[in-house]
């Protein structure tokens, strides 16, 4: 195999690389110029599913499928928005497109309104990335004076607009319906499905909601074609059916107790050990590592032993984490606390559940209240149990919540507290001598203030 | 009747009708029109809901249960001239952000979410600010402030700085 060259990162380090100019110069927006000359909607939409493309925001859904299920001879509005929520704790890969190469994104978003007929596409992006807002909304002012935006793109009939909008710093706008609800200027509370967006979504029209580094990736395949796509990555597992493949080139996100933290592209089922290794320069202070974060914190942690794991769609499932996710592998070294890591994950969700759901609600906050115990010294074995029932029963998966949220809380703890009881039973009795075997109710220390 | 001082200024109304024709509705420009508002106040009180609420033809309650899910935009004062969000999420906490947080607290003599006296300075702690490459960091206004340690994080907050969006 020729050593993998990165195209999604390609304009880092280009000086300028962010213009039009630059976009152009590296063979840029031909391939759109091409497919509204010379293809049908269809066409791209099969290009796309025949790629095998998944999704790149974490649920890893086949984005040509996705697109098929807008509803046929519609007769409009249809729209695309695109989601630049990005705050997965650990992730920046969409930050780094958008701040580097933003008219790869844009070109991206033209290819995917023609294929699903969309005429307005809606940029949702976080408050946290003001330099993402000024370079997107320069590169949108570029493409619209180049005529790449707006009436009759290039003479080929097909128009589109694309607005910037900008989110008020809530994680739950990341989930696709929650984006929907608080793009229409509501609570960003996410709807109970069906329906699904591609029936009923933004203004109760049809929509289809993609992540950034997706869009990118069109853009890659419509340049590189299918056959390039699919040589990169991990293909389907003939022994299972239900296995699609993970095709393509990944930007992975290596952050934590590396040498070297940094958004790194690599073909799609590099090992998390490859990963620190050869790009991140090793854990960090010629440590060894504890865990590993495989895609973002809702996916759970990986032990020392499981960094080996091929991360592709399927890989971290396999070792009882929930996904890939962002692929956001956060490294976190063998002198820290894994109860400070779970209680830093409880109160990200405790802050972060939109309080839409009993057992999300009640269930972050109180995993929060119970690790604030567990660390002021007055933890009890029989709390792990209770954080493993917490964790077992909150979600989309026990059935108990609206969104996944949940189930993206419940995973740090599961997998903590499976794969380092140990860890915390020592902590407890430690810190705890005349406690811990306690088992009848305890008051909570503090009131925690819950989003 | 008492003519009452208008909190929305007609640049800031001009602002908020130039967004309108991207939306087929006048509730999307909600949040918009929240930013608007906070970018020039710093703050979005009551008063300014109500107002927003007329521009958009909402009732007043609607723009306020939008404003009250983000905490983000602060009702009682404005805050600081310099807002800076101190990430705490687990990239930045495992390389020193909750230590951070509590030294810049503790150097400005404030509690988290507060503002110093002067009303140049309001920390407050942020959920990833998807700067995991340059941890522990900082987003004061709009700049990124990069692999802080608390005697150069101090520093940078201490200078002045422009707030464009």
């Amino acid at each position: 195999m020729p050593p993998f060259k990165p195209v999604l990162l390609e304009a880092v380090g280009v000086p300028d690389g962010h213009t039009l100019a630059s976009y152009v110069a590296r063979g840029g927006y031909a391939p759109v110029a091409k497919a509204l000359a010379e293809k049908q909607p269809a066409d791209v939409i099969e290009m796309v599913k025949s790629s095998g493309l998944r999704g790149r925001g974490g649920a890893g859904f086949s984005t040509g499928l996705k697109w098929t299920f807008l509803p046929k001879d519609h007769p409009g509005p249809i729209y695309l928005c695109v989601n630049a929520d990005e705050s997965e704790p650990g992730t920046f890969n969409n930050r780094i497109l958008m701040e580097d190469d933003p008219h790869q994104v844009i070109e991206g978003i033209i290819l995917s309104s023609y294929a699903t007929r969309a005429s307005t596409a809606y940029i949702y992006l976080r408050y946290e990335y003001p330099r993402s807002w000024q370079r997107l909304q320069a590169a949108i002012d570029e493409a619209y004076a180049a005529g790449w935006l707006g009436k009759n793109i290039k003479g080929s009939g097909f128009s589109l607009d694309v607005y910037l909008h900008r989110g008020a710093a809530a994680y739950i706008c990341g989930e696709e319906t929650g984006l929907i609800e608080s793009l229409e200027g509501k609570r960003a509370w996410p709807r109970i499905k069906p329906p699904f967006p591609a029936i009923e979504g933004l203004f109760r029209k049809p929509t289809v909601v993609n992540n950034v580094e997706t869009m990118a990736c069109v853009a890659q395949i419509a340049r590189r074609g299918v056959d390039w796509f699919k040589s990169i990555g991990v293909p389907a597992d003939p022994n299972n059916p239900r296995d699609p493949g993970s095709y393509g080139p990944k930007l992975y996100c290596l952050s934590g107790h590396v040498e070297k933290p940094g958004c790194y592209e690599a073909p799609l089922g590099i090992t998390a050990r490859q990963l620190i290794e050869e790009h991140g320069g090793g854990v960090w202070k010629g440590r060894r590592a504890k865990a590993v974060i495989p895609g973002g914190i809702s996916m759970g942690l990986m032990t020392e032993s499981e960094l080996d794991t091929p991360l592709d769609f399927a890989g971290p499932g396999k070792v009882g984490c929930l996904g890939l996710g962002t692929a956001a592998v956060v490294v976190i070294d063998d002198q820290t606390s894994i109860v400070d890591f779970l209680h830093n994950s409880c109160r990200f969700f405790a802050h972060e559940s939109c309080g839409q759901c009993t057992p999300c609600r009640e269930g972050t906050s109180w995993s929060l209240r119970m690790l604030e115990r567990i660390k002021a010294g007055k933890g009890r074995l029989k709390d792990l149990d209770i954080l493993h029932e917490i964790g077992n029963t909150m979600g989309m998966m026990p059935g108990s919540t609206i969104c996944g949220l949940a189930d993206g809380a419940a995973w740090p703890i599961k997998n903590a507290i499976k794969k380092f009881r140990g860890e915390f039973e020592d902590y407890i009795k430690r810190t705890n001598p005349s406690g811990w075997m306690v088992t009848e109710p305890v008051p909570a220390l503090q009131i925690v203030g819950a989003h | 009747m008492i003519a009452r001082k208008k909190i929305l200024t007609d640049e800031m109304v001009a602002k908020i009708e130039a967004l309108a024709p991207r939306y087929p509705n006048r509730r999307a420009l909600t949040l918009p029109a929240l930013h608007v508002v906070y970018a020039e106040l710093r703050h979005v009180p009551l008063e300014a809901v109500v107002e927003i609420a007329e521009v958009l033809g909402l009732a007043p309650a609607e723009v306020q249960d939008t404003l009250s899910f983000y905490q983000f935009f602060p009702q009682e004062k404005p805050c600081g001239k310099v807002r800076a969000f101190v990430c705490r999420s687990v990239s930045c906490a495992l390389r020193g952000g909750d230590e951070l947080l509590e030294r810049l607290c503790h150097a400005n003599g404030i509690d988290p979410y507060g503002t110093t006296p002067d009303g140049e300075l309001t920390i407050e702690p942020a959920e990833c600010l998807g700067a995991c490459d340059f941890a522990p960091c900082i987003l004061a206004n709009d700049d990124l402030l990069a692999n802080m340690t608390p005697e150069a994080a101090q520093a940078e907050l201490k200078k002045p700085r422009a707030r464009a969006t």
